[in-house]
């Protein structure tokens, strides 16, 4: 049996409904993310699981438990919330020594707790400022501490990283990676980045407008997206009309004048999804899709291009090699392999 | 597995009278303390009243007949409202310059200056108004001596128990109110904004007329609101600059109480000064919300 | 921001002294040291104040005013604190009138409550009672006291409480701990200014106030009424002095913008 389990969990405000069914089991020491564009109920799952909100319908299982008979300051979860909420009264070592305290941990073990819990974290010298003497990021690991410090079944990160600026976000997101892997606490991160979602999970559950679109692996979702949706959200990706037809045996994808041997394709109308990593540049040719480059980018490992086509703009990718590249105006082709290109009727 | 526990539900209070239990205490002592005296005032107005039978608890018409017929009562409604609408435009002229300055000045001179400013509004009244009365009268009379002497005027001007002296102490008490309201208002600005005006080129009579002055009216006029319904109901700085002669609704009011024990009537006059200016009021806000929407966001 | 041009500036000062100048003019008279009202003085002298002694009434007002002051001023905090948190934490129908009708004090006119509470109170056989007086004020101070109230608890993060009870604490520990100590600077500003208030009142006081139960405002107009001599000059000077230094002490710990006008000005 895993570790959590939600099960048909919903919740609903009058008619509107937040979340709808929900059902996930999560193993021991996880890294689950709840990824969505906002209102898609992740934020919501989330409180569910801490207790803020009771669910309309459903049940939340920790170990085997119902965790829903339980009162929210009796659940033992870490909870690392959007804003931090740290106590703006309290010093850093206070606010995470607060939850040892509830727990009636005597003095001297709750010292050396904090202690470590704030080295963990990489803030060893701050434990006596209080949280308007610390930065975005300071705060962010002193909530991080103080959730991980009771030595939680499960950390709730609620969108912990999002306000933070570009770089520290990444810098945070490794460490947070490497804290979890460290300290082995299941982890359920809510987020609306998917790079975010994508490289810290071991899995993602991709919800939209309150329903789960995907539960996979991340590669597995980004390469395999059960839905044009998740194809859409995760990554970019190019999206064209083309046709399917049967002949002698094996069914022909066109996009203009080039075409593939698609196996899952249905003959008719069809529209193609293709990742812009995985479209390379060519020689024009009759049998070839064309195109006319309108920018590239330059984003340092790669180049960005956007090229008009009869299909419409196309997204390509290359990875900066350090050869020449096509420039603005140029005639290309776009190659691709049918097996990298996910084909559903119009 | 089922839903969450049932158990556990019941025990807690229902959610949604939580706030009421919360409010429980304040609502019983304003339904109990606010609510029914003001019914009662209400009422009272409709009572009779005789020098000898004193206050019958019947309903008639007798007192707002009176308001409505008797000049007299006309003549001092005029004069309070006149009042207060002398008193709102003076401290929106000088009150509105005064907040934009405050808000160009740097600290700390600004803390400083608010502190003059809104200091006098922790002092009582009573005390305020009797500065001004040393200022306008007998031998501490500085306001016209010093006019005297800049040959302003050639002969002493009488402020005390003048409309004109009502309306200057009262400008001075209720000063604050619109300098707030003001401050409010240009505090919301983007101080940007008067650099984009400048970058394309206007001048800054052009800047104050054109970009700050029309995103500061919603301020003044809410200002003007609070100030004009305050002068309005003045009672202690027009009864002591205005003496016994001059006579607004607040000090009508008292008399009746006080001196004639007239209750019934007194009560009519104040009762149809707060539905005048509740009226006002409401209609005000109302214009402002709806002239001023986008503006005030 | 630009500076202000002298044009601006003689403006200001004219605004400064304008605004002082009934003040200080009453402060000075104070330390006449003639019998009469006279400005400006030749001399100073503390004759004037040492009178109040002669005056037990204004005594006696002083001190029924900080009593009364302080009493209304708690229970109104008191019964503000649970509507401030009713109103800033819970959606309910009717949280919108119910919040005008604890604010509607500040929109009647204060003769107007003097003429209502004068009314009920002897209707009721409290006419010139202190209780009656207490009541009263309760009414009048508790929009000052429920705004600044109301400000602290809408102004802190819930979220802090859901963290504070993910880590463990129970309802009466969140109350104790965090809840408080976070709205206490509110709560302590929202006394100071209804005792404040309270203090000054003197619309409605002067009609629920019997002989015995003046406050000294009242106390102080009634004198005026009759004459204006240099006694009430000192009164007033030494009431003006001791709100002076509790209006830096309060600007000092919470801002005189945001205690009288519900706007943080700038710190």
């Amino acid at each position: 049996m895993s570790f959590l389990e939600l099960h048909e969990l919903t919740k609903r405000y009058g008619d509107h409904t937040a979340v709808d069914r929900l059902t996930l089991s999560v193993q021991q020491s996880e890294f689950v993310s709840l990824l969505g564009p906002s209102g898609c109920g992740k934020t919501t799952t989330l409180q569910m699981i801490a207790g803020f909100v009771a669910p309309s319908a459903g049940a939340i299982a920790l170990a085997g438990r119902d965790l829903l008979a339980v009162k929210p300051n009796r659940r033992g979860l870490g909870v690392v919330f959007q804003s931090y909420a740290l106590f703006p009264h309290m010093t850093a070592a206070q606010n995470v020594a607060f939850g040892l305290e509830m727990q009636g941990v005597g003095r001297t073990e709750r010292d050396k707790r904090v202690v470590d819990a704030l080295a963990l974290v990489g803030l060893s010298g701050f434990a006596d400022r209080h949280p308007r003497r610390l930065s975005g990021g300071q705060q962010q690991r002193v909530a991080l501490a103080r959730a991980l410090v009771i030595r939680p079944h499960i950390l709730l990160l609620d969108e912990p990283l999002s306000n933070l600026d570009a770089k520290l976000r990444e810098e945070m997101q490794i460490e947070l990676r490497t804290i979890q892997r460290t300290v082995g606490t299941t982890t359920i991160l809510v987020t609306h980045d998917q790079a975010e979602a994508m490289a810290l999970s071991d899995r993602i559950v991709i919800m939209n407008h309150s329903r789960v679109e995907q539960i996979a692996a991340p590669q597995h979702a980004y390469e395999r997206p059960a839905t044009p949706f998740v194809a859409r959200f995760l990554g970019k990706t190019n999206e064209l009309a083309g046709s399917a037809r049967a002949e002698g045996g094996e069914t022909i994808v066109t996009i203009g004048p080039a075409r593939w041997s698609h196996s899952r394709a249905k003959p008719g109308p069809i529209i193609a999804a293709v990742r812009p990593e995985k479209i390379a540049f060519a020689a024009p040719a009759a049998d070839r899709f064309a195109g006319v480059v309108k920018t590239r980018i330059f984003q340092g490992n790669h180049w960005l291009y956007r090229v008009a086509t009869s299909a419409g703009d196309i997204f390509v990718i290359r990875q900066n090699t350090g050869d020449d590249m096509p420039a603005e105006g140029e005639q290309v082709a776009l190659v691709w392999r049918a097996e990298d290109m996910t084909v559903r009727g119009a | 597995m089922s839903g969450s526990s049932k158990k556990d539900r019941t025990r807690r209070l229902a959610p949604a009278a939580v706030p009421w239990l919360l409010s429980l205490p304040a609502l019983a002592l304003f339904a109990a303390v606010l609510v029914i005296p003001l019914v009662m005032t209400v009422l009272l107005s409709f009572h009779d009243w005789s020098q000898y039978g004193g206050i019958k608890p019947v309903f008639i018409l007798k007192n707002w007949r009176e308001i409505w017929s008797d000049p007299y009562y006309a003549e001092m409604f005029l004069r309070t409202f006149r009042i207060a609408v002398l008193v709102t435009l003076t401290t929106a002229f000088v009150g509105a310059p005064e907040a934009y300055i405050l808000n160009r000045m740097r600290p700390p001179w600004r803390g400083l200056f608010v502190l003059v400013l809104l200091g006098p509004l922790l002092i009582s009244v009573v005390a305020r108004t009797l500065g001004w009365a040393l200022l306008f009268g007998g031998r501490t009379g500085v306001v016209n001596e010093a006019l005297l002497r800049l040959h302003v005027i050639s002969a002493p001007i009488p402020f005390m128990f003048t409309e004109t002296g009502i309306v200057i102490a009262l400008a001075h008490v209720l000063m604050p109110f619109m300098v707030l309201a003001v401050w409010a208002a240009l505090q919301r600005l983007d101080p940007q904004i008067e650099n984009a005006a400048a970058s394309l080129g206007a001048g800054h009579l052009t800047i104050l007329r054109r970009v700050i002055l029309p995103q500061i009216v919603p301020g003044m006029l809410s200002g003007g609101i609070i100030v004009f319904a305050l002068a309005a109901s003045a009672f202690a700085t027009p009864a002591i600059i205005g003496g016994r002669r001059l006579k607004v609704a607040a000090t009508l009011a008292y008399d009746e109480f006080l001196n004639t024990l007239n209750w019934p009537l007194g009560a009519a006059v104040a009762v149809l000064l707060l539905a005048v200016l509740v009226a006002i009021v409401v209609a005000a806000n109302r214009l402002i919300e709806r002239r001023y929407a986008e503006v005030l966001g | 921001m630009s500076r202000n041009g002298p044009l601006a500036l003689a403006f200001h000062a004219a605004f400064v002294v304008f605004m002082l100048a009934p003040i200080i003019v009453v402060c000075i008279v104070a330390f006449t040291p003639e019998g009469y009202l006279s400005f400006p003085t030749h001399g100073l002298s503390l004759r004037w104040f040492r009178a109040i002694a002669d005056y037990p009434e204004f005594i006696n007002a002083f001190w029924l005013s900080i009593g009364l002051g302080a009493l209304s001023a708690t229970i109104a905090l008191a019964v503000s604190v649970p509507a401030a948190l009713a109103i800033a934490r819970h959606r309910f129908a009717g949280r919108e009138a119910v919040g005008t009708l604890f604010m509607s004090p500040l929109m009647i006119p204060n003769v107007v409550l003097g003429i209502a509470f004068l009314r009920f109170f002897t209707e009721i056989g409290l006419g010139g009672s202190f209780t009656g007086l207490v009541l009263a004020h309760i009414i009048f101070v508790f929009p000052y006291a429920l705004r600044l109230t109301l400000a602290s608890a809408t102004g802190m993060d819930r979220a802090i409480e859901q963290a504070a009870i993910s880590l463990g604490a129970s309802e009466w520990t969140l109350w104790r701990r965090i809840t408080v100590p976070l709205i206490l600077p509110g709560l302590v500003s929202g006394w100071a200014l209804a005792f404040i208030q309270s203090f000054d009142e003197v619309t409605m006081t002067v009609f629920v106030a019997a002989p015995g139960t003046e406050t000294l405002p009242v106390r102080m107009f009634l004198y005026i009424q009759d004459n204006i001599d240099p006694l009430v000059t000192s009164v007033s000077a030494s009431v003006i002095a001791i709100t002076a230094l509790a209006l830096v002490a309060l600007d000092r710990l919470y801002g005189l913008e945001r205690l009288l006008s519900g706007h943080a000005g700038e710190r």
